[in-house]
C-alpha cells in the first residue's frame, strides 16, 4: 500500500485530520531541506509537500516565487530534490513525500527517468500545478506502474463535469484550490469551500484537502472541520524569508507554526 | 505513438487541420494551465468555435479590419532595395500602415469582439515591445473596457514611447520586476492577474502561444496577412512568390502570413528568430534555430530554451518584441515536418536592414521586422531577379528610434 493512503486510513481510523505542509526544497539553501521535513514531521506533518523549484512560477504567489529564487540561486535542481528525499527516507519510512512543481523540469529530465528515481527514493505522489488530467496521458501510466499517487487540483471554477474527470484520474488525495488566485492571495472562507466540497464527496472517496488562504490554527481548525486535510505553504515559506539570515533558527519556527495549526485542528 | 513518429506521419496537407480538439499540434500545443483557469479556457474555446463561422461574426470582424485597422495593407515592390541586392525582387506586406502601427492589431480587434460576446468588463494583456499593448490599449478605448497592460520592466524603460502611448489611450501599464523582467514575466504576471479575476477579466494574448484556444484564434485573425498577401501576389505578381519570410518571437505575424499558403508547396517559408549576439554565443532568442529542446511554459508544449534542470533560459535580442524563450506550438511542428526553415538574424545584421531599408525604400521598419528584412538580405541574391519574395513588414520603427539612438551615441 502507498504510503499515502496508509496515512489517510490511519487518520479514519483515528477520527483526526490531515496537516500537509509545503516547503520549497533548497530555501534557503539545499543543505536544511531534510532538517526541515524531520521538524514538521515532528511538529505534526501528516504528509508534506515539497516544491521543486522552478524559474516561472505562474501559479504562486510573490511569496513562493521567491522561495524559488532563493533555491535556484543556490542550484537546487529536481535531481538534488531526490537526494533530499533519499536522506530523509534514512530515518523516515512512514511520512508521505509529495512532490509538486511545475512540468518543465520533469520534462527536461524525461517522464520515465524521473519516475524511476522517484520511486527510488522514496517519493509517493507527485502533483503536476500546470498538468491537468487531460495532458498527463504520457505520464500516468508511469507513475502508476511504480506506485505514485497523481495528485491532481480541483477550483472553485471548475465544473462538475470535469471534476468527475479529475476524480476518475486522480489518486492518493484530491487538492482542493479554496480560492481563485495564486498561492499565499488572501484568507479563505470556510463555508464557501465546504459548499464546493460537498459535491466531490458524491464522486469519489479519495480524501479531499484543502490548500491555499490558511494562516494559522483558526482558519486550518476550520478547514478541518469540512476537510479531510489541511495544505500549508505560504505561511511556512513566510517564515523561512524572514529568517534567511539566520538560517538555524527558521526549523524552530516551522514547527511553532505546524505546531499550533496542529493543537488547533486537534482541539 | 512516440513524438518522432506522430511527425514523421504528418503531411503538409494534415497542417491545414490543426490543432486537434484537445489543441494539439502533433507532439506540442496543448492545455498546460493550473485547474483554476480550465474553466475560463473551455468557455473561451466554445465561445470562439460557435462564432469561428458564424457569418455576423465575420463581417463585423472584416468590417472593423476595413474601417478601422485600414485593410487591406497594401503589397510593396521594393525596386531599389531589390536591385541594390542583386537578385530575387521584394516585396513588403504593410502590416507598418495598420492603425497602431503593427499585425497585432488584427489580432486584438478579433479578441475584444470574444470579449464583447463574453460580456466582461475588464482586459488584461502583456507586451513585450509594447505593440500588442498599444493594440489592446487601442481596442479597450473603443469599447469602454477597462485595461490593464503586464510588461516587463526592462521593457518598460527601452520602449518608453509605447507605455506613453498605452497611458494616454487609458491603460494602466504595470512594471514586472520578477524573473528577468522581460515579456515571459510579463506573460506569468498577466496569468496570475487572470487567475484571481477570471471572471470579469478576459486575457488578450498577442501571439500564437499560449494554452488551447489562443494558438487557434491568434492564427485565425492574423491568417487574413496572408490571405491578403496571397490574393495580392497573383494580382501584383501574376503568380505566387518563391519565398515568404516573416520574423518568429512568438510567432504571430509569421503564422498570419505563411498560414494561408501552407499548401503551396513550391513557396519556400522562413521564420527568423532572434539571434542576439550570434546563435553560437548562446545568447539569443531563437529556440527553433537553436534546436532547443523540448518543454512547457505559459499553457504550451512548444521547443523552449531551458537548462539541463529545466530552467527556463534567460534571452537576449535587441527588440523587445522577440524577446521569449518559447515559440508558438504551430511553428514547432511545422520545423520538425520541414514546411518551414526557421533561421536566425543578429543583432548586428538587423541594425544593418533596418538602415538599409529606411535610406533605400524611405520605410522605417520595427526591429522585429528587420529581421526578417536582414534574412531577405541573405536570400535575394541567391535569387534570381525573375524570382519573387514576400517579407512581413511587421510593424514600423517610430518606437525603436530612441534604442537606435542610443546605438549611435545620441541622446535627446
Amino acid at each position: 500500500m502507498n504510503r499515502i493512503d496508509q496515512r489517510f486510513s490511519e487518520l479514519k481510523q483515528q477520527g483526526r485530520k490531515a496537516l500537509i505542509p509545503y516547503i520549497t526544497a533548497g530555501d534557503p539553501a539545499p543543505q536544511y531541506t531534510v532538517g526541515f521535513m524531520h521538524a514538521l514531521v515532528e511538529a505534526g506533518a501528516d504528509v508534506i509537500e515539497l516544491g521543486v523549484p522552478f524559474s516561472d512560477p505562474m501559479a504562486d504567489g510573490p511569496v513562493i516565487q521567491k522561495a524559488c529564487e532563493r533555491a535556484l540561486k543556490q542550484g537546487t535542481r529536481l535531481i538534488d530534490l531526490m537526494q533530499m528525499v533519499k536522506e530523509f527516507r534514512q530515518t523516515d519510512t512512514t511520512t508521505p513525500v509529495v512532490l509538486m512543481g511545475y512540468l518543465n523540469p520533469i520534462e527536461r529530465i524525461g517522464y520515465e527517468n524521473f519516475a524511476d528515481q522517484a520511486a527510488s527514493v522514496g517519493v509517493d505522489g507527485v502533483l503536476i500545478v500546470d498538468m491537468p488530467p487531460e495532458e498527463a496521458d504520457e505520464i500516468g501510466p508511469l507513475l502508476k506502474s511504480r506506485d505514485l499517487a497523481a495528485i491532481f487540483l480541483v477550483a472553485p471554477t471548475t465544473s462538475y463535469q470535469r471534476a468527475a474527470t479529475i476524480c476518475a484520474h486522480g489518486e492518493g488525495y484530491l487538492y482542493y484550490v479554496s480560492l481563485k488566485g495564486v498561492t499565499g492571495a488572501a484568507t479563505l472562507n470556510a463555508d464557501d469551500v465546504a459548499e464546493h466540497l460537498a459535491p466531490l464527496r458524491g464522486l469519489t472517496d479519495l480524501p479531499l484537502c484543502v490548500g491555499f488562504g490558511i494562516r494559522d490554527g483558526v482558519t486550518a481548525a476550520e478547514v478541518a472541520k469540512v476537510a479531510d486535510g489541511v495544505i500549508v505553504g505560504s505561511a511556512l515559506v513566510n517564515r523561512i524569508a524572514e529568517s534567511v539570515d539566520a538560517p538555524e533558527t527558521i526549523a524552530g519556527q516551522l514547527k511553532s507554526v505546524l505546531a499550533e495549526m496542529r493543537t488547533a485542528m486537534d482541539a | 505513438m512516440t513524438v518522432s513518429e506522430t511527425v514523421s506521419k504528418t503531411k503538409f496537407s494534415d497542417l491545414t487541420r490543426m490543432p486537434d480538439a484537445r489543441g494539439h499540434f502533433g507532439p506540442y500545443g496543448g492545455r498546460f494551465v493550473s485547474e483554476t483557469l480550465s474553466f475560463a479556457l473551455e468557455e473561451l474555446e466554445k465561445t470562439y468555435l460557435s462564432l469561428r463561422d458564424d457569418p455576423d461574426f465575420q463581417a463585423e470582424f472584416d468590417y472593423d479590419l476595413a474601417h478601422y485597422v485600414g485593410r487591406p495593407s497594401p503589397l510593396y515592390h521594393a525596386k531599389r532595395w531589390s536591385a541594390s541586392l542583386g537578385g530575387a525582387q521584394i516585396w513588403l506586406k504593410r502590416e507598418d500602415l495598420n492603425h497602431t502601427g503593427a499585425h497585432k492589431v488584427n489580432n486584438t480587434i478579433g479578441q475584444a469582439l470574444l470579449a464583447k460576446k463574453t460580456g466582461k468588463p475588464r482586459i488584461i494583456a502583456e507586451t513585450g515591445a509594447g505593440q500588442h499593448g498599444v493594440a489592446s490599449a487601442t481596442v479597450a478605448a473603443r469599447l469602454g473596457l477597462e485595461c490593464d497592460v503586464y510588461m516587463g520592466a526592462e521593457d518598460v524603460q527601452r520602449q518608453k514611447l509605447n507605455v506613453y502611448r498605452m497611458r494616454l489611450l487609458g491603460a494602466r501599464v504595470i512594471p514586472v520586476e520578477s524573473g528577468t523582467r522581460t515579456l515571459k514575466d510579463a506573460m506569468n504576471e498577466a496569468l496570475r492577474d487572470w487567475v484571481t479575476n477570471v471572471d470579469n477579466t478576459f486575457y488578450i494574448i498577442g501571439t500564437v502561444a499560449g494554452p488551447h484556444p489562443y494558438p487557434l484564434l491568434v492564427r485565425d485573425f492574423n491568417a487574413v496577412v496572408g490571405r491578403e498577401a496571397r490574393r495580392q501576389s497573383l494580382e501584383q505578381i501574376g503568380r505566387l512568390p518563391d519565398a515568404l519570410i516573416a520574423c518568429v518571437g512568438g510567432g504571430s505575424n509569421a503564422l498570419g502570413l505563411f498560414y494561408p499558403f501552407v499548401e503551396d508547396d513550391d513557396v519556400a517559408m522562413y521564420g527568423v528568430e532572434a539571434g542576439g549576439d550570434g546563435v553560437e554565443t548562446g545568447r539569443h532568442a531563437a529556440p527553433l534555430a537553436s534546436n532547443a529542446p523540448r518543454g512547457v511554459l505559459h499553457g504550451n508544449r512548444t521547443y523552449l530554451m531551458s537548462d539541463e534542470a529545466g530552467q527556463v533560459s534567460d534571452t537576449h535580442s535587441i527588440s523587445a518584441g522577440l524577446d521569449y524563450p518559447g515559440v508558438g506550438p504551430e511553428h514547432a511542428l511545422w520545423k520538425d515536418v520541414g514546411r518551414v526553415s526557421y533561421v536566425a538574424a543578429n543583432d548586428k545584421e538587423v541594425l544593418e536592414a533596418f538602415r538599409e531599408l529606411t535610406h533605400m525604400e524611405g520605410i522605417m521598419p520595427a526591429l522585429e521586422s528587420a529581421h526578417a528584412l536582414a534574412h531577405a538580405k541573405v536570400l535575394a541574391p541567391t535569387m534570381r531577379p525573375d524570382q519573387h519574395i514576400v517579407v512581413n513588414l511587421s510593424g514600423r520603427g517610430d518606437k525603436d528610434i530612441m534604442t537606435v539612438a542610443k546605438i549611435d551615441g545620441i541622446e535627446f
